[in-house]
């Protein structure tokens, strides 16, 4: 099914289970969501369940922060997560710090879906990758799937957090198609995914990236190269045990992100590794990311910023060719 | 309103302005002591405000607070043991000492927290009330904010959305003239902030925030409209804050003969002048709440900090 049916089953399952989970935001309800992710639920479960907002970030995800201290399971939806920069201080001064500031006195059970990407020619102010921003917040979790089956169980395991979850999806993989298991299921977080088993290379990639990782890896196969592919599936908590025992394996890591090079998930991935890894590393860490730009309009001036798989291979030959 | 319901009204009252008052001073004590770590933002002056509006709610229902939030707290009902001790960062305050004086969050009175964001809790209340309107029930939120807070986008959205949905809240607006060192009237047009209202389509009120049976009779509307469906309004009282925007703030930036104006016309005085109580009857109501406070302020002081363990947990639920 597609990426984006996906989401909506998490969403409608989980609505079905339990009375208290509701959605909102922009377009959400009449126009089925900007990226269909929503499509049916205002028709299934009705306009106060469903609730199509105005444009006011700041209002309506602060209001999920209410309807999480007040019992509900909120998650309303950033259309781009370019737009969480607009109330970024109802995420992180105070979604994520309530339960700490109240000693523990509430929960916040609280889900906010949003959509990174580049390569879509939306510019700078569209397609940003601002997973780290999150990251750096004590009090957020962090969930970036790289395929409809994790993003599906990963949103369930989301809902059912007493946690506020940052839940990013990806603009490019709505419409893209992926097997998805039948039946209840749920992905837990601080649990990578070993995409491809190698011997060589680690690659630990986010999100799309994954992807492009994971078709490079089985191109270089073919070449008699040995690479390993690591989702980590969310960012906060991250399974560095896995991405560690496969350095300790290949002394060698390349990480590929779709922030900005800059002051991103990879130093922190690279930091951590080198913690406890150092002795294994054969070579510098590598990492590919998005160019420390503002990203441009025209087509011909972005997509040479964005990793790919072509550059990932050319990457990872430089450390194993 | 007949006479005994005035005269227990005005004994309630009295007793809850005269607890605000006492618990603000003694926090007042803790800071010029050097025991009370980083700032408060007292409610001298404004006790009428939280007292008649608390009044005029019951059990169940919700209350939205501020920086300056100890009025609404005590007024309430919390327990003044657990919020002294919290502002002086104890293991036995309400948060374990780790809210502070801007945070303290009491869920057990449904204060769904004071916030040390201006205007950070207006979307918060607002989306209380939409879980009151979700589930049903016909509880409503208090949503006290500041003058100044009324200038932040966050309030333009909340009431907007409040409104559109016609969700049980009344927004109640502390107008003390000043945001810190700012006076509204330098920074703002319509100095009647309540005239807002009309732009959102709901009801809005500028009473004297001073006379506490004024704001419990003008809440008290606002909140029965609230539970019977018809949707939020604004409440704007009039007030203003004895000291300066945080304890040890000298107010420079105020004039000494308005502040003189109004301190003839503060909130327990005015009550007093209507006579509803005897000298004994409010002479008995203090004797009591100087106890409280004293054995609150004692407890606060002889309570442990906790120990550092305690703040690495509460960053998760698990």
């Amino acid at each position: 099914m597609m990426y984006r049916e996906a989401i909506c089953e998490a969403l409608d399952e989980e609505m079905a289970r339990d009375k208290n989970v509701l959605v909102f935001g922009e377009d959400v309800g009449v126009n089925n969501g900007t990226f269909k992710c929503t499509a049916g639920l205002r028709e299934k479960y009705g306009d106060l369940r469903c609730k199509d907002t105005p444009i006011s970030e700041t209002g309506f995800i602060g209001m999920g922060v209410g309807m999480a201290i007040a019992g509900l399971r909120p998650v309303p939806e950033l259309m781009f997560n370019d737009f969480a920069l607009v109330c970024m201080d109802q995420i992180c001064n105070q979604a994520a710090k309530i339960t700490y500031m109240s000693g523990g006195q509430t929960k916040m059970p609280l889900t906010i879906r949003m959509t990174m990407g580049s390569g879509r020619s939306a510019a700078a102010q569209h397609s940003q990758n601002l997973h780290v921003l999150f990251a750096h917040f004590p009090g957020l979790k962090v969930v970036m799937p790289s395929n409809a089956a994790d993003a599906k169980g990963l949103l369930k395991t989301a809902i059912r957090e007493d946690n506020p979850v940052i839940f990013i999806e990806h603009k490019l993989q709505y419409t893209q198609q992926f097997e998805v298991p039948e039946g209840e299921y749920l992905v837990p977080f601080g649990q990578a995914n070993v995409v491809h088993e190698g011997t060589d290379l680690t690659i630990v990639a986010t999100s799309v990236m994954a992807r492009y990782a994971e078709k490079a890896a089985i191109e270089l196969e073919k070449e008699g190269k040995s690479v390993e592919v690591i989702d980590p599936r969310t960012i906060v908590p991250l399974d560095m045990d896995t991405i560690v025992k496969s350095v300790n394996k290949t002394g060698k890591l390349l990480i590929v992100d779709e922030g900005h090079e800059n002051f991103g998930i990879s130093g922190e991935i690279a930091w951590r590794t080198q913690k406890d890894a150092f002795y294994s590393l054969e070579a510098p860490i590598m990492r590919l990311g998005l160019a420390n730009v503002p990203l441009p309009f025209s087509p011909a001036l972005e997509m040479p910023l964005i990793p790919d798989k072509k550059s990932i291979k050319a990457a990872a030959l430089k450390l194993i060719g | 309103m007949k006479a005994e319901e005035k005269k227990q009204l005005a004994k309630a009252f009295y007793t809850d302005m005269y607890r605000i008052r006492k618990f603000e001073e003694e926090v007042f004590e803790f800071y010029k002591r050097g025991l009370m770590p980083g700032l408060a933002h007292l409610y001298l002056g404004e006790e009428a405000i939280a007292t008649g509006a608390c009044q005029a709610i019951g059990e169940a229902d919700y209350v939205g607070s501020t920086h300056r939030g100890h009025g609404h707290l005590v007024a309430r009902g919390a327990d003044t043991k657990r919020m002294m001790a919290e502002i002086l960062g104890k293991a036995t305050g309400y948060s374990k000492g780790k809210g502070g004086s801007m945070h303290i969050i009491a869920m057990d009175k449904g204060i769904l927290g004071a916030n040390g964001i201006v205007g950070g809790g207006i979307p918060i209340a607002t989306g209380a009330a939409y879980a009151i309107k979700y589930k049903g029930t016909d509880q409503v939120v208090l949503c006290f904010l500041g003058d100044s807070a009324s200038n932040q986008g966050s309030f333009h959205e909340s009431v907007n959305m409040a409104a559109a949905w016609d969700l049980p809240i009344v927004y109640i607006i502390e107008n003390n003239l000043f945001g810190i060192s700012v006076d509204i009237r330098r920074v703002t047009k319509e100095h009647d902030l309540a005239k807002r209202a009309v732009g959102y389509g709901i009801d809005g009120y500028t009473i004297d925030g001073n006379d506490v049976f004024k704001v419990y009779e003008t809440v008290g509307k606002a909140v029965a409209n609230a539970r019977a469906g018809k949707g939020p309004s604004i409440v704007e009282c009039k007030t203003y804050r004895w000291q300066g925007h945080h304890v040890g703030d000298p107010a420079t930036y105020r004039n000494p003969e308005e502040l003189a104006k109004w301190k003839e016309r503060e909130p327990i005085g005015l009550l007093e002048q209507q006579n509803l109580l005897t000298a004994d009857e409010i002479a008995e109501i203090k004797k009591g709440i100087d106890e409280e406070i004293k054995e609150a302020c004692k407890f606060a002081e002889d309570s442990p900090y906790a120990d550092i363990s305690e703040a690495y947990t509460d960053v998760f639920s698990e």
